[in-house]
């Protein structure tokens, strides 16, 4: 499919979930197994981007500081947003730790 | 005097100063998106226009990763929309006060709906129940956020192709979805949901048709939900 029309279906897509029930007539509920699933959607999505990313290193399983310093850059990273809850400190740690263990390592 | 005119003003300004320090974080998130588009074999002209015809970072950038490895067309649609399911439990939570709301407001605010748009109104409106006000406030809120992604995004095309490798910003986008992630793991089962999402998505990476993301992120939803019967 062309890309502008892939983009174009998820659009119209993202914009029938955002409207659905506040364009609904009358008052409708959703059944209460799919509103409490909804609930763990967030952390099970962002965590099923981020941790793969941040572990594999060139498509393989790498854990050592040296192979893979976003490990270690994200251990630093979690922590701050942990007592932070602020993305943009969040930010400037992560990236600040991976720059300086590029550097050292 | 509270004049009409005062009122009007307070609630839009309310909804911009509510949401000001969440835009600081949208910064580099929008700006590692326009990198990342731009860099990608979609570029920057669709990876811009997404901002426009998705919004939503989370699932654009999903969009791109997916497009990027020659994921197929339905599984980068089922991914974006797994993704951005999590809107379906923001509408319907919006939709008692936004009864109130003129039909054109309820269909075109829908279009503006984010997670922070939905965080900042849904606190306030347990003050304040005028809807005008209420109308007011999410716009300022939802159009400051809307504003903000669009300069931020196209930004980013605009300087993607420039920035060096050795700034690894690849590693942005991994640190971008972790600094929103661990603010939401507020109980036990959403932390399951969290390490079971990830830890399905990591051994799942290799699954065919790139299909490991949705697959794990379902995963985690399942953990997340058996674990609330658990402990409950």
């Amino acid at each position: 499919m062309n890309p502008w029309l892939t983009v174009s279906v998820i659009g119209a897509g993202t914009y029938l979930i955002r409207l659905s029930f506040i364009g609904a007539v009358g008052s409708r509920r959703m059944p209460p197994w799919f509103e409490r699933a909804l609930k763990y959607v967030g952390p099970a999505v962002l965590a099923a981007i981020s941790i793969p990313a941040i572990l594999l290193a060139e498509g393989s399983f790498d854990l050592t500081p040296a192979g893979n310093p976003e490990v270690l850059a994200s251990v630093a990273a979690g922590l701050v947003a942990w007592r932070t809850r602020n993305i943009a400190i969040t930010f400037v740690v992560g990236m600040g730790t991976l720059w300086i263990l590029q550097a050292v390592l | 005097m509270t004049s009409q005119a005062a009122t009007e003003h307070t609630g839009w300004r309310d909804g911009v100063v509510a949401v000001a320090p969440i835009l600081v974080g949208i910064v580099p998130f929008g700006l590692v998106f326009g990198v990342a588009a731009a860099d990608s074999v979609i570029g920057g002209g669709l990876g811009y226009a997404s901002s426009i015809i998705i919004f939503a970072g989370a699932a654009q950038l999903a969009t791109v990763d997916l497009m990027n490895v020659g994921a197929a067309t339905l599984v980068v649609i089922a991914t974006a929309l797994v993704i951005n399911s999590r809107m379906l439990m923001y509408s319907a939570a919006l939709a008692p006060p936004f009864k109130d709301f003129p039909p054109a407001s309820r269909l075109l605010l829908p279009y503006l709906l984010t997670d922070q748009a939905f965080a900042v109104s849904i606190a306030r409106y347990a003050d304040i129940a005028d809807p005008a006000y209420r109308r007011r406030f999410y716009t300022g809120a939802a159009i400051a956020l809307w504003v903000t992604w669009q300069i931020t995004t196209a930004t980013g095309v605009l300087v993607g192709a420039q920035v060096p490798d050795s700034w690894s910003l690849d590693y942005a986008v991994p640190l971008m979805f972790l600094a929103l992630l661990i603010p939401m793991l507020t109980s036990r089962p959403a932390v399951v949901a969290a390490l079971v999402g990830g830890g399905i998505a990591t051994v799942a990476h290799a699954a065919p048709y790139h299909t490991g993301l949705m697959i794990g992120a379902l995963a985690g939803v399942v953990a997340g939900v058996a674990a609330e019967r658990i402990t409950a």
